[in-house]
C-alpha cells in the first residue's frame, strides 16, 4: 500500500494504482474524456492533468502511477490552468452547435467546458471540417464534433474483438473512420455511442426524437437472452424512446448488446395488437375484452368437455415472466390438463425427469473471466449471448485456452486454442473421446460409472481430441488441481440438437472428470424460471414437441409466433391449422397467428411487471415503464382473468407481486433458487455414441435479430448486416460433391416441408452440414433446426414455379 | 496478392519479432509493398493487413500517419524538398521554385508524363547538408543549387 495526498485528503492505495484511479476512489472529480476504466489508457485528451509535488509540469492523471508519498493537486492554480488550456485546445475544433446535438444535456465535453471553459473563444481562424462516415443503421456520426479520444476504437479493438473504426492521418487532419465506407458490425456496437464523450456518435433510429432532459429514465430487464442485463429504459410521453445499459459489474458491466440495446424499436412496432380480437368466419373483428375472455374460456371449455383435457396444449414463450408462466402452468393443470412447456427449440426431452434440479450455466457470468480452460459445445456464443462472448474473451485475453465443438466454425473474435467442427451428430462422438482421453490422463476411469467405461471402450480417441483433452485437463500447464478453473458450457444449438441428451451426459461426465464448472448456457431470458417453475409437461403432459406432432385439438399460445418460435416450422403451422381452437396471447398481430381464434393483447415486458431468472440464477423483478398500449393488459391479468372465466380457484391475485410470493411461497427467492438449480443428473441415459445418418444435418440457428417476437420487429437491427437474405450455406466440398456453384437454386427438403433458396459456398460449416437459419419467412416450410435434410439442385425455372405454387397456396 | 518477392522480404522482416506479434511488422511490410508498386492503394493496404492477419483498418491508420507512405500516385520519382528551418535559412525557397517551374507542377502533384511528383518535407536530420531533397525516400541529395537540381533531373529522366 502507498499513503499519498490528494488535494489535502490522504489516502491508500496499491502499487501501481494510477492517479484517476486513487482520486476516483477518494471522490475527488477530475475532468476526463479519454480515460475509461474498462479500457486501455490513451492518455491522448489531456484534460486530466493534474499537478504533482516536485514535477515542474503538470501530469496526466489516468497514466501516471501514484508513487509513495505523493502529494497531488488537482484543484491548484497549475492545474487548474493546464486544465483550461487543454479545455480551450479541444474547443478549437468543436463546432458550437450543442443546439442541435443529439449529445446536449449529456455531454462530457459540454459539462466539463463549463468547468474548465472561457466564456468566449479567442479563436477566429476557420475550423475544420470532418465528413460524416455512414457506419450502418445504428449509429450516427457528426465526425466534426469528435475529440479524437479514441475511445471506440478501443473499445471495438479491446471489448468488441475487433478494431473496426481507427483513427487515421495525424495531427490537424487525423479523423476517426472505418476501412473505406465499411460499417461497424460489432453486435455490441451501441456502446461507442455512451463512450463517446461528445455528439461524434450517436443513436441513429433515436436520433432527434427527444432531448435528454425531456426523458424519464425507468430501470428494467433485457428480455432477451439469459444473462438478465441491468437497462435503463428512457420514456417521453409515455412511449419507450431508447434503452441505455445500468450498470452492473457482475452481470453487463457497463455495457449492453445491440439486441438489448435496439430492440426497444420493436415495442413502437405498427403490428402491435392494441383491442382483442375473434376471428368470425373466417374474417377478424375486434372485440370487447369481456367478449373475447368469455369466448376464449367458452371454447376452450367445449373442447376439453368434448374431447377431454388433454385436448388443450399450452406453449409458453421463454421470453415470458415468472408470474405468467405460473398462472399458465396452473391455468392448464387447474383444466386436469398437462399439456404445457416453454421448450418450444428443443427436439430432445429425453432428460425430462432425469435431472436432480434445473439446469443453469453452473457458474457466476463474473466467474468465466477467472477460467482457464473453458470448453463451448455446440455455441455461436456471439449470435446467443453476444455479451456474455466479451466475458469469455476476457478469460482467452487472460491466458485461458478457449476449445470449441461445433458444426460451425464461426470466429468468436478471440483466439481459439482448439476446435472440432463436425457435424452435430458427432459432437457427441468427439465428447466420448475427450471423456476418454481424459479420463485416461487423468486415471481416473474407475470413477466413471460402468455403463460410460464399457461406452467408451469402443471409442477411438484422435490426435486432435486428444490435444483438447489434454488442454482440458491442463497437462504441460501449473494448474490448480484443487480448485480446477475449467469451464464447459452448452450453447443453442446444442440445447435444440437431437442428440442433446448424449451431449449433456457426456459434458456432465467430462466435467466431472475435471472438477469443470458449467453447465447450459439458456436462449432466452426466463429459460430457467421458467424450468425451476415446471412450465413443462407434468408426467402424463405432452411437451412442445409433442403437442404438435400430435395436433391438439385447442392451443393457449403465450407470447409466441408458432412457427417463427417452434423448433419445427411446418408442424407447428400445420398444427395451429388443424386446431379447432387457437387461444394466442400476444403483442402483435402476426401472420404467424392467422390461424389463431381469439387474439389477446397482451404487454410486452416495458408495460408489464414481472420477474425473470437469468441463466446464472439471478432472480430480478422489474417493474412497467410505461402504460400499456391501447387495450393491452399484463399477460398474468389476463390469465387470471382467463382462469376466473374458466371457473377455477386460486386465482386472486391482486398483483403481479402477489404472483411473485405465491411462486416462492415465502421462501427468499435467491435462497428459493438455490437449492433447486443443479445440473446433475438423478441417473444415466441410455446414450449413443456412434450415430451415423447417412445423409446431411441441417444446422439451423435462430440469427439473434429474429429470436423473438419484439426483436424481430425492431426495423433497425433488421437493416444490419445479420439480417441477411437467407441462404443454403454448404461447406466447398458438399458444393463439389452436389455439383453446385454459387447462386445456384436448390430444393431444400426437410420432413416432406421443402423451400427453395440460393446456395452459397461455406467453409465455416462442418462438411456434411446445410447451413439454412431458422425463424424466417423463407424457411418456414422447413422442419427441425437441426436435423436430417436433403438438398437437391434445380434450374431457374423450375425454382420460379415452386415459387409461384407457394404463393398460390399462401393465397 | 503480395509478389512472391514482397512475401519473401516481408516474412524476413517477421523474423525479427515475436511470432504471436505479426502487426509489429506492418511498417516494414508497407514499405516493402510500396517500394514494390510505387505507391500504397487500398488494395495494397488491405493485402498487407491480410497477410499480417491484422485489420485493414489498424494498417491503414499506420498508412496514413506517416508521410512517407503514399497513399495517393505519385509518379516515378517522388522528389521530397525539405523546407524546414535549416533548409530554409539556406534558401531553400529558391530550390523549390526552380523545381516547380521546371517540371511545372507544385506540391503533391504529379507532371503530366508521370515522371515527377513534388512534396515537400519536414527535416530529414542532415541539416548539415542543407538545402537537400529526397528522391523515393531513398536517396537523398545535399548541398542544392538550381544547377544541380537540373544535372539530378536530367540523370533520372
Ligand atoms: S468519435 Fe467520440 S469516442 Fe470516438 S474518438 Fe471521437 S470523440 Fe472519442
Ligand atoms: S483522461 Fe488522461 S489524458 Fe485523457
Amino acid at each position: 500500500m502507498l499513503k499519498i495526498e490528494i488535494d489535502g485528503k490522504p489516502v491508500e492505495v496499491d502499487h501501481g494504482t494510477t492517479i484517476i484511479d486513487a482520486a476516483d476512489k477518494l471522490g475527488v472529480a477530475i475532468p476526463r474524456f479519454c480515460y475509461h476504466k474498462k479500457l486501455s489508457v490513451a492518455a491522448n485528451c489531456r484534460m486530466c492533468l493534474v499537478e504533482v509535488e516536485k514535477f515542474g509540469k503538470p501530469l496526466p492523471a489516468c497514466a501516471t502511477p501514484v508513487a509513495e508519498g505523493m502529494k497531488i493537486f488537482t484543484r491548484s492554480k497549475a492545474a487548474v490552468q493546464a486544465q483550461q488550456s487543454v479545455m480551450e485546445f479541444l474547443l478549437i475544433n468543436h463546432p458550437l452547435d450543442c443546439p442541435i446535438c443529439d449529445q446536449g444535456g449529456e455531454c462530457d465535453l459540454q459539462d466539463v467546458a463549463v468547468g474548465y471553459g472561457a466564456s468566449g473563444s479567442r479563436y477566429t481562424e476557420e475550423k475544420r471540417v470532418v465528413f460524416n462516415k455512414n457506419i450502418g443503421p445504428l449509429i450516427s456520426t457528426d465526425m466534426t464534433r469528435c475529440i479524437q479520444c479514441t475511445r471506440c476504437v478501443r473499445f471495438l479493438k479491446e471489448v468488441g474483438g475487433m478494431q473496426e473504426l481507427g483513427m487515421v492521418g495525424r495531427g490537424e487532419h487525423a479523423e476517426i473512420t472505418a476501412y473505406v465506407d465499411q460499417s461497424v458490425n460489432s453486435e455490441l456496437s451501441g456502446n461507442i455511442i455512451d463512450l463517446c464523450p461528445v455528439g461524434a456518435l450517436t443513436n441513429k433510429p433515436f436520433r432527434y426524437s427527444a432531448r435528454s432532459w425531456e426523458l424519464v429514465r425507468r430501470p428494467s430487464i433485457a428480455p432477451h437472452d439469459s444473462m438478465g442485463s441491468h437497462i435503463e429504459v428512457h420514456v417521453k410521453d409515455d412511449k419507450v424512446m431508447r434503452v441505455l445499459p445500468r450498470e452492473k459489474e457482475s452481470i453487463n458491466e457497463c455495457w449492453l448488446s445491440d439486441r438489448d440495446r435496439y430492440s426497444y424499436e420493436g415495442l413502437n412496432s405498427p403490428d402491435r395488437l392494441k383491442v382483442p380480437m375473434i376471428k368470425h368466419h373466417g374474417e377478424w373483428q375486434e372485440t370487447d375484452w369481456k367478449t373475447a375472455l368469455e369466448y376464449a374460456a367458452g371454447q376452450i371449455k367445449d373442447i376439453t368437455t368434448e374431447h377431454g383435457s388433454d385436448a388443450l396444449g399450452a406453449l409458453v414463450s421463454p421470453n415470458s415472466t415468472m408470474e405468467e408462466g405460473y398462472l399458465i402452468k396452473e391455468l392448464v393443470h387447474g383444466l386436469g390438463c398437462g399439456n404445457v412447456d416453454y421448450r418450444l427449440r428443443q427436439t430432445d426431452f429425453r432428460l425430462d425427469g432425469k435431472r436432480v434440479g434445473t439446469p443453469w450455466m453452473g457458474c457466476n457470468i463474473d466467474e468465466i473471466e477467472k477460467l482457464d480452460r473453458i470448453l463451448l459445445i455446440g455455441s455461436n456464443i456471439r449470435n446467443e449471448h453476444p455479451l456474455l462472448a466479451q466475458r469469455f474473451r476476457k478469460a482467452v485475453d487472460n491466458g485461458a485456452e478457449l476449445s470449441i465443438i461445433s458444426p460451425l466454425d464461426n470466429n468468436p473474435l478471440m483466439d481459439i486454442a482448439h476446435k472440432i467442427i463436425v457435424t452435430p451428430n458427432d459432437i457427441v462422438n468427439v465428447l466420448a473421446q475427450i471423456l476418454k482421453a481424459m479420463s485416461k490422463l487423468q486415471k481416473l476411469s474407475l470413477c466413471l460409472p460402468p455403463q460410460l467405461s464399457e461406452l467408451l471402450e469402443q471409442i477411438h480417441v484422435r490426435p486432435n481430441t486428444e490435444a483438447m483433452a489434454e488442454s482440458l485437463v491442463g497437462l504441460g500447464e501449473t494448474v490448480n488441481l484443487i480448485a480446477p478453473k475449467v469451464g464447459i458450457f452448452l450453447g443453442n444449438m446444442a440445447l435444440s440438437a437431437p442428440r442433446f441428451t448424449e451431449m449433456y451426459s457426456l459434458a456432465e461426465a467430462i466435467g466431472g472428470v475435471s472438477g469443470a464448472k458449467g453447465g447450459i448456457l439458456p436462449a432466452a431470458a426466463n429459460s430457467t424460471g421458467m424450468h425451476l417453475l415446471g412450465v413443462m409437461p407434468a408426467s402424463t403432459g405432452m411437451h412442445a414437441r409433442a403437442m404438435l406432432e400430435v395436433p391438439r385439438k385447442a392451443y393457449l399460445l403465450l407470447n409466441i409466433e408458432p412457427e417463427l418460435d417452434c423448433q419445427h416450422a411446418a408442424l407447428a403451422r400445420s398444427a395451429m391449422e388443424k386446431a379447432d381452437c387457437v387461444v394466442a396471447l400476444t403483442a402483435y398481430k402476426s401472420k404467424a397467428l392467422d390461424h389463431a381464434t381469439v387474439l389477446l393483447p397482451i404487454a410486452p415486458f416495458t408495460e408489464t411487471s414481472g420477474t425473470f431468472m437469468s441463466m446464472e440464477g439471478r432472480i430480478q423483478s422489474f417493474k412497467a415503464v410505461v402504460k400499456p398500449l391501447g387495450e393491452c393488459r399484463p399477460a398474468w391479468k389476463v390469465l387470471r382473468v382467463l382462469a376466473n372465466t374458466l371457473g377455477l380457484q386460486g386465482f386472486d391475485f391482486e398483483s403481479s407481486e402477489e404472483v411473485k410470493l405465491k411462486i416462492f411461497d415465502g421462501e427468499k427467492p435467491s435462497d428459493f433458487a438455490r437449492s433447486r438449480l443443479n445440473n446433475n443428473m438423478k441417473e444415466l441415459v441410455e446414450i449413443e455414441t456412434k450415430i451415423k445418418s447417412p445423409g446431411l444435418q441441417r444446422v439451423g440457428e435462430v440469427p439473434q435479430y429474429e429470436a423473438d417476437p419484439i426483436v424481430r420487429r425492431s426495423e433497425p437491427l433488421r437493416k444490419t448486416k445479420y439480417n441477411i437474405k437467407r441462404l443454403v450455406r454448404l461447406h466447398p466440398d458438399e458444393m463439389r460433391a452436389y455439383d453446385l456453384v454459387e447462386g445456384d437454386m436448390v430444393l431444400v427438403t426437410q420432413d416432406k416441408g421443402s423451400t427453395v433458396l440460393p446456395v452459397r459456398p461455406d467453409a465455416h460449416v462442418a462438411p456434411g452440414c446445410v447451413r439454412v437459419a431458422a425463424a424466417h419467412e423463407d424457411t418456414l416450410g422447413l422442419g427441425d433446426l437441426m436435423g436430417d435434410i436433403s438438398i437437391e439442385k434445380i434450374t431457374q425455372e423450375q425454382a420460379d414455379v415452386f415459387k409461384s405454387k407457394q404463393m398460390e397456396a399462401q393465397n | 496478392m503480395l509478389s512472391a518477392e514482397a512475401i519473401e522480404k516481408i516474412e524476413y522482416e517477421l523474423t525479427k519479432y515475436p511470432k504471436d506479434q505479426r502487426q509489429a511488422a506492418v511498417m516494414s511490410a508497407l514499405r516493402i509493398v510500396q517500394t514494390e508498386r510505387g505507391w500504397l492503394s487500398q488494395e495494397s493496404i488491405s493485402d498487407v493487413a491480410a497477410y499480417l492477419g491484422i485489420p485493414d483498418i489498424a494498417a491503414l491508420e499506420v498508412a496514413t500517419f506517416y508521410n512517407m507512405y503514399d497513399t495517393e500516385p505519385v509518379g516515378k520519382y517522388k522528389i521530397t524538398v525539405c523546407t524546414n528551418i535549416s533548409c530554409m535559412l539556406r534558401d531553400s525557397d529558391s530550390i523549390v521554385h526552380h523545381l516547380q517551374e521546371k517540371l511545372g507542377i507544385g506540391f503533391n502533384q504529379v507532371s503530366e508524363d508521370g515522371q515527377f511528383c513534388l512534396k515537400e518535407g519536414e527535416c530529414m536530420g542532415a541539416c548539415g547538408g542543407a538545402p537537400l531533397m529526397s528522391v523515393n525516400n531513398a536517396t537523398m541529395y545535399e548541398y542544392l543549387t538550381p544547377e544541380k537540381v537540373d544535372k539530378i533531373l536530367k540523370e533520372l529522366k
